[in-house]
């Protein structure tokens, strides 16, 4: 069992209370997820190209940036918070992120774009969103998770959510059994994957193929073909956000939305806090069927 | 700790906890409730064993007027997994959509669905019935032993699979039957049926346009031909 929430704003109005809107959605799937939790968030205003990583707390995050900037010749900031570090790179992402996985392997890159940062730990969600300041963040949508470990151990690197391309973030609940075959055939196409973890697969199938030129839509109605396995996903591009489920659809999930907000939850409980509820159209995903919101734009290809 | 009041009364569940407000209605043996404010809150009004009247005011989680007896429960909004879970008697309405498996393993009474009702409706079915407004999901009726399951609108994938003795009767399109799920011949009998169950529901179409579906009884006989693999 796993928790999800995502909350997508169409209303710029409510874009400085995201994650005071987020934050009792997340809190009311902690029975769901109990033992680690993640979130992202799209920064609202201008872009600012950002590789959101995690390390340990000895971490020398200022000889990170330095060895970065040598290597790619970007100016870089660092911003820490607990054991976590938002390198502001003004250069080249993919190629930093690159460099920062091959070069510090006691560093996860946890998602690299323009608008998004990933933050995630273990422990009780409402901890993780305390220590991170989910609260008082704000921006144009964000997505969140509360896990259940079941495939793999209670460790950071299996909290989610999961993001391997540019602006593109994945939350799962469920399962995948291909993931072994997929994640060799992505590594073969130039993916690169930091955990043992299943989840982490679809978000690189999806990275994938958004690099190939797929539009979100298309590239889940790729993943429709090619994950095998339970799933509930709750996808964030820089400025979408999606919604599938398996064909079996084992795996619970509520849409609502309003003129001011789309919301995604496993379960009603955690949208019944977000203002205007009472005029939602509330319904269930249907099984296979892809729901999507925002720009069609393509990932930039970083 | 069980609210003072026992008969009549307006439980409000932003400030009473889920174990009070069942404890509450499970005391009573007469009367109406109303609950407000659930808030998609799960197991709401279940294990009631009294023919007492409950509305809730809202959306509703998991299990919602789950093992009922005799009480009359009325949803007003949406229903999570598992509506009327085992229900034994008495009436579970929502009026908007359930989740999966709702009426799953339902001995009798009255599930009604104004709306839809997503996959895994009626599974596992054991006397119930289950009247739904609009559609069913995939695998609904999946096992159903006993019962009868009316559909206004559209039944999904799968519908009535490995069925046992139910009856399935959908008015509109079926897109696949389940493994030894047939076809039958709709007689006056069938229809009268379809006509009194609607009328129990309080939902209204023309008895004589739904199909009638149930078991071909090729699967759960034992094949006396296959007694040789032992």
């Amino acid at each position: 069992m796993c928790g999800i929430v995502g909350l997508f704003l169409k209303d710029p109005a409510l874009q400085p209370r995201l994650g005071a809107l987020m934050a009792p959605m997340l809190a009311e799937m902690t029975e769901r997820g109990p033992d680690s939790a993640g979130f992202a968030i799209y920064r609202d205003g201008a872009p600012h190209p950002t590789l959101s990583c995690l390390g340990p707390l000895c971490t020398d995050w200022k000889a990170v940036a330095a060895s970065l900037t040598q290597a790619t010749g970007a100016a870089v900031e660092v911003e820490t918070i607990a054991d976590h570090a938002l390198l502001r790179v003004w250069g080249d992402l993919r190629a930093a992120r690159a460099h920062l996985i091959e070069t510090f392997p006691q560093v996860t890159v946890t998602a690299s774009g323009e608008a998004i940062e990933i933050f995630k730990g273990i422990g009780d969600p409402m901890d993780v969103a305390r220590t991170f300041g989910l609260e008082s963040r704000s921006g144009t949508h964000g997505i969140a998770h509360t896990r259940m470990a079941t495939e793999s151990a209670v460790t950071i690197s299996g909290s989610h959510p999961f993001s391997t391309g540019p602006d593109t973030c994945l939350v799962h609940n469920g399962s995948l059994s291909n993931h072994h075959l997929l994640r060799a055939f992505l590594e073969a196409r130039g993916e690169r994957l930091q955990t043992e973890n299943d989840s982490e697969v679809a978000a690189a199938f999806l990275a994938w193929r958004m690099r190939e030129g797929d539009s979100l839509k298309q590239a889940l109605h790729a993943a429709l073909n090619r994950l095998d396995g339970f799933y509930t996903l709750t996808i964030g591009t820089r400025d979408g956000f999606a919604v599938l489920r398996d064909p079996i659809a084992c795996k619970p999930a509520v849409l609502a939305e309003t003129d001011q907000w789309v919301a995604m939850a496993s379960e009603f409980r955690a949208i019944a806090p977000l203002p205007g509820v009472e005029n939602a159209r509330i319904w269930e995903p249907e099984p296979g069927v892809v729901y999507s919101w925002g720009g069609e734009a393509r990932a930039v290809a970083a | 700790m069980t609210m003072t009041l026992t008969n009549t009364g307006l439980i409000d569940l932003s400030d009473t906890t889920v174990r009070e407000a069942n404890a509450t209605l499970q005391a009573a043996t007469e009367g109406a409730f109303t609950l407000a404010n659930p808030g998609g809150k799960h197991a709401l009004a279940c294990g009631l064993q009294h023919p007492v009247s409950v509305t809730i005011k809202g959306h509703t989680g998991y299990y919602a007027g789950g093992m009922n007896k005799l009480a009359e429960i009325t949803i007003e909004g949406n229903a999570g997994t598992g509506l009327a879970e085992n229900i034994m008697s008495g009436v579970v309405r929502v009026t908007g959509d359930a989740s999966q498996s709702a009426g799953a393993t339902g001995h009798g009474g009255l599930v009604v669905i104004e709306g839809n009702a997503s996959a895994r409706c009626g599974i596992s079915m054991k006397g119930v019935d289950i009247v739904v407004g609009g559609n069913v999901g995939h695998m609904s009726a999946f096992m159903a032993q006993a019962g009868n399951l009316v559909v206004l609108g559209d039944a999904g994938p799968d519908l009535g699979d490995s069925i046992y003795e139910a009856q399935i009767f959908v008015r509109g399109s079926v897109d696949r039957l389940g493994t030894d799920c047939i076809e039958k011949e709709m007689r006056p009998e069938h229809i009268a049926l379809v006509a009194q169950l609607m009328d129990r529901a309080g939902l209204y179409a023309d008895p004589a346009e739904f199909r009638r579906y149930g078991s071909a009884r090729q699967l759960y006989h034992f094949k006396i031909d296959n007694a040789g693999a032992y």
